[in-house]
């Protein structure tokens, strides 16, 4: 077995005119948790539906799990799970009729089926609710049990697309405790998000943006890549001085985090110019340090960036 | 493989008897068509409602009258003196027919000249019009040969009897009882309209929920798909078959000369074509509503354009060539020949071979559209 779960190279898909994903290169290791971020429309689900073997890429290789998404998909979809940003779950199936609707389709082994289908209700807090239709559950539940399907057959990679999308703080954290655990057990995770802090999780995050992937490292190393640094502002009156700064700087450079301005600045003389701008409207800087990007603060740069070039 | 064909169908039973409106839609919509055609939907014509105006107040004129009533297909709604009245009765759809006798019937009758009655027949429903018509003149016909002798009848010009009789005798439906031509056609249509959407929607309602994304990541095979979300139809389907017949032959009293085992072959091979629509429906629709709309834009054309209300052989002649497409047409004759004339695979076979070849095209087509792949 080989130690590249995913191997992406060219990819694209085109609809119509319109290309959805373009010129897709990556790599993801086996036992690696790796996250998919960017703005609606950026491609993620069209990437995932390419490396799921549901969608036909217009151009690029892939291979997941070692086979091809061209000739093998059949194949692919017997070692992987995929779980659509909107799960399908029968509503007028009970919880357990569901996971074993599952069962069936993979044609698990019946003996090896009742501890596990008794597992995953467990780990996913679902036990319960076994007799209860799946239309009645909150989303945070039906989330947990099309991930309990999704894992009936232990499959080699999981692919999610935004899984915790609407869902409550707490059933994320169940949600999350749940993956982890698969990765222990060697489970390759690619995962895409809207959450940035779930991002955080990851080993390594891919940003993509209108088709393509603008970057892709460890969480660590991307917030390190972020040119210039980082400043973050404390002053009396946040809404007076963002709009002083934004008018110079342009809106997308300023964002307010509560009380808090954050700024990104080249260099020092850029810095100078900040202060400079404030004093002028008469606004007094109370506290000034540089801070550590979240990887929200990542995100919107290279966003930004990408779009100022497209505008370009 | 038959373990996942098998799993898919218990799980669409499930979903099918846990909801109740699909459940009403399955097994009481045909028992309401059913009785509705069986009751309701007659081309019989008989009670026509008719006004008379006896402007003579002879007894024969009277004796003339009882004839209209005595025959069951008139019932008289209004008497009146003043011609004009009769037309009144036409114009509020109050009478669909109206007798004039004008003053002298009797007279005339008596000496031996021409004797003339008027009637006005409201015409709006052309088929009811002429057999009103009809009924009317053939008992004024009978009338006349009844009061007049044969002897006095060489006096009268012009001849009123015909050298050649004809004696009509209808077989296979010997009171021609549109009932018994109506309710094998109902079991034909009711079927049609059932599995074509059950199937249709069936497979749309799971791209709607998002189920069909997930079972495409499923190693589940195309055929084994299709035949999951197909056969659950199909045996439903000869469900309504073998309800709708027994109440059919039960309740309606519907002879059935032929062999059911005959009924149900035919039915399956029919079934082939209306899944294969069905199916086909379902791979070019992506919401439950244009499934439904797509369903009826097909079942309207198909019933109009298969003999089950208005004989293809009535229809211009591009229209004529349509029905060859439509397995309605096909199944139609098969039914009704099995139940009234008893027929058999002698007869029969030429449908039976048309519906074979038809299905086995549609269903081909419709699974070779059918992917495990999104747009």
């Amino acid at each position: 077995m080989s130690d590249i779960a995913l191997a992406v190279s060219g990819l694209g898909r085109a609809f119509g005119e319109m290309w959805a994903v373009r010129g897709l290169d990556l790599e993801v290791q086996r036992g690696e948790i790796f996250g998919l971020v960017g703005p609606d429309g950026a491609g993620k689900t069209t990437t995932m539906r390419m490396l799921t073997g549901i969608l036909a890429a217009s151009e690029g290789q892939a291979t997941v799990a070692g086979f091809s998404i061209h000739d093998d998909a059949e194949a692919i979809k017997a070692r992987i799970s995929y779980m659509s940003q909107r799960f399908g779950l029968y509503g007028d199936l009970t919880v357990e009729e569901n996971l074993r609707f599952y069962a069936d389709l993979y044609e698990v082994p019946r003996r090896d089926r009742e501890p596990l289908e008794e597992k995953l209700l467990g780990f996913s807090n679902l036990t319960p609710f076994r007799k209860r239709q799946a239309r009645n559950l909150s989303g945070g539940m039906k989330q947990k049990l099309g991930l309990a399907c999704a894992l009936i057959h232990k499959p080699e990679i999981l692919f999610l697309d935004e899984p915790t999308n609407g869902v409550d703080p707490v059933s994320r954290r169940d949600f999350w405790r749940i993956l982890y655990a698969m990765l222990k057990k060697g489970v390759t995770i690619f995962v895409s998000t809207a959450y940035l802090d779930e991002a955080e999780r990851c080993s390594r995050v891919g940003l993509m943006h209108r088709g393509r992937l603008i970057r892709c490292d460890t969480p660590q190393k991307l917030k390190e890549g972020l040119p210039g640094q980082l400043l973050e502002l404390e002053t009396g009156q946040p809404r007076d001085a963002r709009e002083a700064l934004a008018a110079q700087l342009g809106s997308s450079r300023v964002s307010l985090f509560g009380g808090m301005l954050h700024l990104y600045t080249e260099d020092a003389a850029e810095a100078e110019q900040i202060r400079a701008i404030l004093q002028q409207a008469g606004i007094a800087v109370l506290a000034e340090k540089i801070i550590t990007p979240t990887l929200e603060d990542v995100f919107i740069h290279w966003v930004t960036r990408d779009d100022a070039e497209a505008a370009a | 493989m038959w373990e996942r064909i098998y799993r898919m169908l218990v799980k669409e039973f499930i979903q099918v008897l846990r909801d109740p409106r699909m459940k009403a839609l399955i097994f009481v919509m045909p028992v309401i068509q059913l009785i509705m055609f069986g009751y309701a939907v007659t081309t019989d014509v008989d009670h026509i409602k008719t006004a008379v105006c006896d402007l003579d107040k002879s007894p024969q004129s009277r004796a003339l009258i009882e004839r209209f009533t005595a025959s069951g297909y008139f019932t008289v709604v209004d008497s009146t003196d003043r011609p004009e009245r009769l037309g009144e009765l036409l114009d509020r759809g109050q009478a669909t027919i109206g007798i004039q006798i004008n003053h002298g019937f009797a007279e005339d009758l008596k000496s031996g000249r021409q004797a003339a009655i008027q009637t006005i027949v409201d015409g709006t429903d052309s088929n009811t019009g002429t057999v009103a018509m009809d009924y009317a003149q053939r008992i004024t016909q009978e009338f006349s040969r009844a009061r007049v002798g044969p002897g006095e009848l060489d006096q009268l010009a012009p001849p009123q009897t015909e050298p050649i009789e004809l004696r009509s005798r209808a077989w296979f439906n010997p009171d021609l009882k549109s009932r018994y031509f109506n309710v094998p056609g109902v079991i034909a249509v009711v079927v049609l309209l059932i599995s074509l959407l059950l199937t249709a929607m069936a497979i749309v309602r799971e791209r709607e929920i998002g189920t069909m994304e997930q079972l495409m990541v499923t190693p589940i095979r195309s055929f084994e798909l299709i035949l999951g979300k197909t056969l659950p139809f199909v045996l439903i389907s000869f469900i309504d078959v073998l309800v709708v017949t027994a109440i059919g032959i039960s309740w309606f009293n519907v002879p059935i000369h032929g062999s059911l085992a005959l009924l149900l072959f035919g039915a399956g091979l029919y079934l082939m074509s209306t899944i294969g629509i069905g199916l086909f429906i379902s791979t070019i629709s992506q919401t439950q509503q244009q499934a439904l709309m797509s369903s009826f834009f097909f079942y309207l054309p198909a019933v109009l354009l298969s003999g089950f209300m208005f004989p293809i052989s009535n229809m211009p002649e591009p229209a004529q060539w349509l029905t060859y497409l439509n397995p309605l047409r096909y199944f139609l004759v098969i039914i009704r020949d099995i139940f009234l004339k008893g027929s058999g695979w002698d007869i029969l076979w030429p449908q039976f071979a048309a519906l074979a070849v038809l299905g086995t095209a549609l269903l081909t087509m419709s699974s070779l559209r059918f992917k495990k792949r999104m747009a």
